[in-house]
């Protein structure tokens, strides 16, 4: 089972209302290559994994869903005190007039969160690339708001979130490596 | 918003930076599972992050549920402020 637990991995503070900065966040939390489509993913593919690496897709999984809930605080932050024409004006009238200020899963165009997003094709190796792309992807989208944003604040945390993308992608590749040694030291029966 | 005190936010970010060793050493240690020394470094973190969030639940309520953490006589689990609101 999972436990919640009633806090931030790590703060996140926003200078400024900015609901166009909101809308391109929402692309990490309900977009291809997003928190939520993490992890599903690796919280999916750990039942069939060899179990050397179980362990760490459970726990790459659960930081995802850490990563998540940072995500929603900076869109819930972004946007909390924006009037409807703000959001008009960000490019979020389409968002608004169907959930109000409700976050919602879908990427930075508005396209809704698909199960199509995740990858699980069984066979380790090819899991475990598809993490090492999913995750470098993911650094990239964090590179790209970051280029665009002006909030101080906002990036302290997006930058926090890039780095971690880079310490999951090195960690898959080591696991990578460790099925690898593990088959070749398979016996001939 | 919930302006809390500067007590609240400084004991947090403590518990945060020392959870954040736990979290790099449980991934570190899922890819070199036989490294005595981090196991060694990630039950000392370990412990003082209990010591840690005994101290703020005490002042400021439970942090996790289930029976993970001791409730209060208020049940301040269900009360604000949550993560998203400070």
């Amino acid at each position: 089972m999972w436990i919640y637990e009633k806090k931030l991995q790590y703060p996140v503070r926003v200078s400024t209302c900015n609901p166009t900065l909101a809308k391109y966040l929402i692309e990490q939390y309900g977009g291809a290559d997003g928190e939520l489509a993490a992890a599903l993913r690796y919280l999916n593919q750990r039942y069939t994994i060899p179990d050397k690496v179980i362990g760490l897709l459970t726990d790459i999984g659960t930081e995802e869903f850490a990563h998540l809930e940072m995500i929603a605080t900076m869109v819930y932050k972004l946007t909390k005190d924006a009037t409807p024409q703000q959001m008009r004006d960000a490019g979020l009238g389409d968002h608004y007039a169907n959930h109000d200020g409700a976050l919602f899963y879908h990427n930075a165009a508005g396209v809704p969160f698909t199960a199509a997003y995740i990858q699980a094709k069984g066979d380790p190796i090819a899991d475990l690339y598809e993490d090492i792309a999913a995750e470098e992807k993911a650094r990239a989208t964090y590179q790209w708001i970051i280029d665009m944003s002006d909030d101080p604040d906002l990036n302290d945390g997006l930058r926090f979130l890039r780095e971690r993308e880079i310490i999951h992608s090195q960690r898959f590749r080591e696991a990578v490596e460790i099925i690898k040694d593990d088959r070749q030291q398979k016996k001939i029966f | 918003m919930k302006q809390m005190p500067e007590d609240y936010y400084r004991r947090l970010e403590e518990i945060q930076a020392v959870d954040f060793v736990l979290v790099e050493l449980t991934l570190y240690l899922d890819t070199h599972p036989s490294d005595q020394q981090a196991m060694q470094q990630f039950n000392q973190y370990a412990h003082y992050s209990k010591q840690l969030k005994q101290v703020f639940e005490e002042k400021y309520g439970a942090l996790q549920q289930f029976g993970n953490s001791y409730t209060d006589s208020r049940w301040s689990w269900g009360t604000t402020p949550w993560p998203w609101q400070v």
